[in-house]
């Protein structure tokens, strides 16, 4: 039975890819070199099934693919050091063609994750390899979307592989102990290739992949595997939750419309349903963490029909729990915009001021901008002139220059 | 993130063109070794080197739109004679990248200690704005 590609093959082709490169790593006890072969493999079926078929067994026919340039790896290996006989006698102990569907272990998409995201390797590098080993990404797309040539790309991620063969991370599942230790950074790297994708839906850009719609797909599959974890599922409504107001979040001319000006008819109901549902099932669970709580706060906003609906003593309670969680000067930085929402302006800057002298923040230009918006609301509009104009110095990122840079004109102006 | 490295020469005085060969190789060679390092890191986007100065014109908008041409601006002492954009983890390996480039070997092979100008690039993701 010949199936031909469609609208939903690209994606099954990817959800393919951790599955068959778990198979491959554990058969040739080559973390590195199973990685390039599976992503050889994958071009090989990006370029082939569109125009021919889908296999009947596509997953058996990306292993074997894989196999072959593995194998060809390996003779060229021996090769090169072919004096080494213990590696030759290894070699001879391929078979041609492996008995696949025993390979296969429904844990590899996770050991994956854990492998790809281990705080040894940096997190630009750890976000790329995760796209590709775990998100079935190639190279070019992944170089694409960061907008760095694709040659820098794959030298991002074979040093990525090689930090992890120096580390000595295995191949294989951490401890219930190891994981509950490793998870944060699994899930850091996951919200960064989020908000990553941000940059990439704002105008111009639409070419490049979406990285937000991959992230929320990665962390879908994270939460199947990790089912009972509150946290992966409190970080996946976090997602759906801030992804429902992507289409209100940028205007007509690329420019950013902030929270209070977005018309929250085009925010989208079937992911805030879906975020505040999953939401609830993790909240139950009775373990609050850092993504549950923001999942929560973004809930607050997006229940809200109306901006003067907003619960925000609600939301100042919520921040003041998150911060006994997971405290941080951007937590304290947002924990101030609630407390000025219910107790006023005034109160929200006294809180600021605590930032002043913590070095992680005090130059940063979202202290200016939340500043810049809390002096407006006091009538001050002169500081609040130059905090924007910091704001805008400071940041770096074009939309965000062009929105602080019009706050500040509009108030000179008037 | 992205910065702009940009390398600024005299325009005048221990012209380049007046090295001796030895010197020029080894300065050569350092800048493509250089490039092949920072590719081979995963952490060059573009690199591009310019033409002399002389080469450079000055165009402005003349009243009704056309292009006015002029030779080179002869107020400036320094002219851009290359730039890189790099993709780094942090800015003290941007600095790191910057310092290396300014003691590229020059006449005599002594660093030539030339100022690089670092500006980052805006390429930074958007926050929800309040």
């Amino acid at each position: 039975m010949t199936k031909l590609w469609d609208a939903t093959s690209e994606r099954l082709l990817r959800e393919l890819a951790p599955q068959v490169l778990g198979a491959v790593a554990r058969r040739f006890h080559d973390f590195a070199a199973a990685e390039d072969a599976v992503q050889e493999a994958m071009i090989a079926a990006f370029t082939q099934w569109p125009q021919e078929a889908i296999p009947d067994n596509p997953r058996s026919w990306l292993i074997q693919v894989a196999y072959r340039r593995m194998t060809d790896h390996v003779r060229s290996e021996i090769a090169r050091r072919e004096r080494e006989t213990a590696v030759a006698a290894e070699a001879e102990s391929f078979s041609p063609t492996p008995e696949i569907e025993a390979d296969m272990d429904p844990d590899d998409t996770l050991i994956l994750l854990f492998m790809c995201c281990h705080s040894a390797l940096t997190v630009s590098s750890a976000i790329a390899l995760t796209l590709r080993a775990v998100g079935g990404l190639t190279t070019a797309e992944i170089a694409n979307a960061f907008l760095v040539p694709e040659a820098t790309m794959a030298q991002r991620i074979s040093r990525a592989k090689q930090t992890i063969k120096a580390s000595g991370i295995p191949f294989r599942l951490p401890s219930p102990q190891e994981r509950a230790e490793r998870l944060p950074s699994v899930l850091h790297v996951l919200y960064l290739i989020f908000s990553e994708g941000y940059v990439s839906s704002v105008g111009t850009q639409l070419q490049r992949l979406d990285l937000a719609r991959e992230a929320i797909r990665l962390t879908r599959n994270t939460k199947a595997l990790l089912p009972d974890n509150p946290e992966v599922a409190g970080l996946l409504a976090l997602m759906l939750l801030t992804d429902a107001r992507r289409a209100a979040r940028t205007g007509p001319d690329e420019e950013l419309i902030p929270l209070d000006k977005q018309d929250r008819a085009l925010w989208d109901p079937a992911e805030i349903r879906d975020g505040i549902e999953l939401l609830t099932a993790a909240l139950s669970k009775g373990s609050v963490g850092l993504y549950q709580l923001q999942a929560a706060i973004a809930a607050v906003h997006d229940e809200a029909g109306r901006l003067e609906d907003t619960d925000w003593p609600q939301i100042l309670a919520l921040y003041e729990l998150l911060k006994r969680v997971s405290p941080s000067p951007m937590v304290t930085l947002n924990h101030a915009i609630a407390v000025a929402m219910v107790h006023g302006p005034a109160k929200g800057l006294e809180l600021l001021r605590t930032l002043d002298s913590d070095p992680r923040v005090s130059g940063h230009y979202r202290l200016d901008a939340v500043r810049a918006h809390l002096f407006e609301k006091t009538g001050d509009r002169e500081t609040a002139i130059k905090h924007y104009r910091m704001a805008a110095a400071r940041t770096t990122s074009m939309p965000e220059r062009n929105y602080l840079m019009t706050q500040a004109a509009r108030l000179a102006a008037d | 993130m992205k910065y702009m490295l940009m390398m600024n020469t005299m325009k005048t005085g221990q012209g380049v063109l007046a090295w001796p060969e030895k010197d020029l190789h080894a300065h050569i060679a350092f800048m493509i070794g250089l490039n092949k390092e920072l590719q081979e890191r995963g952490e060059l986007v573009s690199a591009e080197g310019l033409s002399f100065p002389d080469q450079a014109k000055l165009v402005r908008a003349g009243n009704d739109g056309r292009p006015i041409t002029d030779g080179v601006f002869p107020e400036s002492k320094e002219f851009l004679a290359g730039f890189w954009i790099i993709d780094v983890d942090n800015p003290e390996r941007a600095y790191a990248i910057a310092a290396r480039i300014s003691a590229a070997p020059g006449a005599g092979g002594r660093p030539l200690n030339m100022p690089v100008e670092l500006r980052p690039v805006m390429s930074g993701p958007p926050q929800e704005m309040v």
